[in-house]
């Protein structure tokens, strides 16, 4: 079995973000860059379908400017076997990764598509539905537990309130949730292997998709900033504010 | 310009958060509402009371019994092409049904939005709320998804407002099917949709320790929250992690408890209308975005609140 897992560089989520002065977008010099959190999962989930024997071929995929070559690289680290590198320079939303994964799909035919349900930039949660939809293939959304069965998995889903299981047919995507599993750390000999790993490179431009954003941002401001409260000197304090001032309780 | 709404349920129950998405979807103008479900008629009767809205479309198949996405996207694609925006609910169904319609259409999703500018710009929190994009959308139907906080609830008449009309058919689906739930028993109310939340950190110490705070939940029928400190220590389950990698939750009141207030944390409730912090050190961050802090030993004040409050 076949798997391809997209990985994503972004903002590491211990930065704390700032708006550039013009509100254009945030500041993204010199700041932290990472694997997008739920991306690891999805790479971890593969390995451990290897390890276990069903999955024979791990692929990461990674689009944009050539920096993206060390997420691909951190990848191939945890233990993924090769990479492909799309070269792009213009700005992506969902729906032209969605097209461009679903492109790589058409030629290299994975049986699973494993991802994270969401970047932690954008916070878009979009993409993996959109390549299922795509490639008419199912999906199995926000994934906290994973089985093979034969020619099927088996998907426990986060849903509001609980799991939701569901069965579904391979080809398929699974996009995962935090609770999927614990990502491993790269060991150094494991980086170092990394290093003469594969990665193919891809040009957008030789794929013919039409990726001209639909989504222009006007405008990226800081959120209403909270007025400082007060501190209270007693629970009897505390209570009467919320009663009578906050009329929450 | 037509705006369709499509209600979000389980079991045939109307979720809440289907009125907010109506009463964003009445700044979009021309409502219609589009059931899907093995059964409508429940949620027909509490539907037909919201005003300002026009028809009200059912498919009742048992195939829509739990909403697969694969169901409900190609059905929605295929009767409500001409419509200009198509809204959800940013639930778990939402968030699972409207990208896969969005593929289908060929059209670029507009997830979470918090606040509609006008007729196509719209603003949403990226980066977990930390910053907030407007984005104008050249879309020719506009696929979103709304932020329940974010907006008040339609509005209820006495009388029938809407018109409820059957409408399509439904090829299912080969790809996917559904098995069983395992819906969390709690009598607690859900974290994401709770009007009080009262998360705890790592100040609490000690997985036993969390008692002290379900019993102040208990009292103020509150959801319980944790900080991934907590998570990560093992004191609590993952899916109570409220934070930029958890859940996103915007209640009427916060309540943080031995809770630094680390930027993680900060992400995923800072948009609660209300938040009270209480953590013995003066100088934690928690108390730069409390509405009320209070300096003490949580073991002595948190208990001290429980008995107190009635």
């Amino acid at each position: 079995m076949k798997i391809l897992v997209p990985v994503k560089r972004v903002v590491d989520y211990n930065v704390k973000v700032r708006v550039k002065k013009d509100e254009t977008d945030v500041e993204l010099d010199n700041v932290k860059m990472s694997m997008n959190p739920f991306d690891e999962i999805a790479v971890e989930e593969a390995l451990r379908l290897k390890e276990k024997g069903v999955a024979s071929e791990i692929i990461a995929i990674s689009i944009g400017l050539s920096e993206v070559q060390e997420t691909i690289r951190n990848a191939l680290a945890m233990g993924a076997d090769s990479g492909i590198f799309v070269n792009c320079t213009s700005k992506l939303e969902p729906l032209s990764v969605a097209k461009i994964l679903t492109s790589i799909c058409n030629k290299i035919r994975p049986d699973l598509v494993i991802m994270g349900k969401q970047a932690i930039d954008d916070d878009m949660n979009a993409t993996g539905q959109m390549l299922s939809a795509m490639l008419n293939w199912g999906q199995a959304t926000f994934a906290s537990k994973l089985e093979i069965q034969d020619k099927k998995i088996k998907v426990g889903r986060e849903i509001d309130g609980g799991i939701e299981n569901i069965e579904v047919n391979l080809p398929a995507i699974v996009t995962t949730d935090l609770r999927l599993n614990e990502p491993r750390y790269a060991s150094l000999p494991n980086i170092m292997k990394a290093k003469r790993k594969p990665i193919d490179e891809i040009k957008v431009e030789d794929l013919n998709i039409d990726i001209e954003p639909r989504l222009e941002i006007l405008k990226v401001e800081e959120p209403k900033s909270r007025e400082a409260g007060i501190m209270v000197k007693s629970v009897d304090e505390m209570i009467e504010k919320l009663k009578n001032e906050a009329k929450v309780i | 310009m037509k705006t369709l709404v499509i209600v979000d349920h389980s079991n045939n129950k109307l979720e809440k958060s289907t009125l907010n998405t109506v009463k964003a979807g009445i700044q979009l103008e021309n409502v219609d509402l589009l059931v899907l479900s093995d059964s409508c008629k429940d949620i027909c009767n509490e539907l037909i009371h919201i005003k300002n809205i026009n028809n009200i479309f059912i498919n009742e198949n048992d195939a829509f019994k739990n909403q697969l996405a694969e169901d409900s996207a190609n059905f929605i694609a295929e009767n409500f092409k001409d419509y200009t925006n198509i809204l959800f609910s940013n639930t778990s169904n939402g968030k699972n049904i409207a990208p896969r319609l969005a593929g289908l259409l060929d059209t670029m999703i507009i997830p979470d939005v918090i606040e509609i500018v006008d007729k196509q710009t719209f603003k949403r929190p990226i980066y977990a709320g930390n910053a907030i994009a407007t984005c104008k959308s050249k879309n020719k139907i506009n696929i979103i998804t709304i932020r329940s906080t974010a907006f008040e609830e339609a509005e209820i008449s006495h009388e029938n407002v809407g018109e409820i009309k059957e409408i399509g058919s439904l090829t299912t689906n080969n790809l996917t099917k559904y098995l069983n739930s395992e819906l969390t028993k709690s009598e607690r109310p859900e974290l994401t949709s709770a009007d009080i939340v009262v998360s705890g950190g790592r100040g609490l110490g000690s997985a036993e320790n969390f008692q002290v705070l379900e019993k102040l939940a208990d009292k103020l029928g509150a959801a319980m929250g944790a900080s991934r400190a907590a998570v990560d220590a093992g004191y609590v389950p993952n899916d109570w992690q409220v934070g930029q990698t958890g859940k996103i939750v915007a209640p009427n009141l916060y309540i943080a408890v031995g809770i630094s207030g680390a930027i993680q944390h900060l992400a995923g409730m800072k948009d609660s209308k209300v938040i009270v912090g209480i953590n013995k050190d003066e100088e934690a961050p928690i108390f730069s975005i409390s509405d009320y802090g209070l300096a003490d030993d949580l073991f002595k004040a948190v208990p001290e609140m429980e008995s107190k409050l009635n």
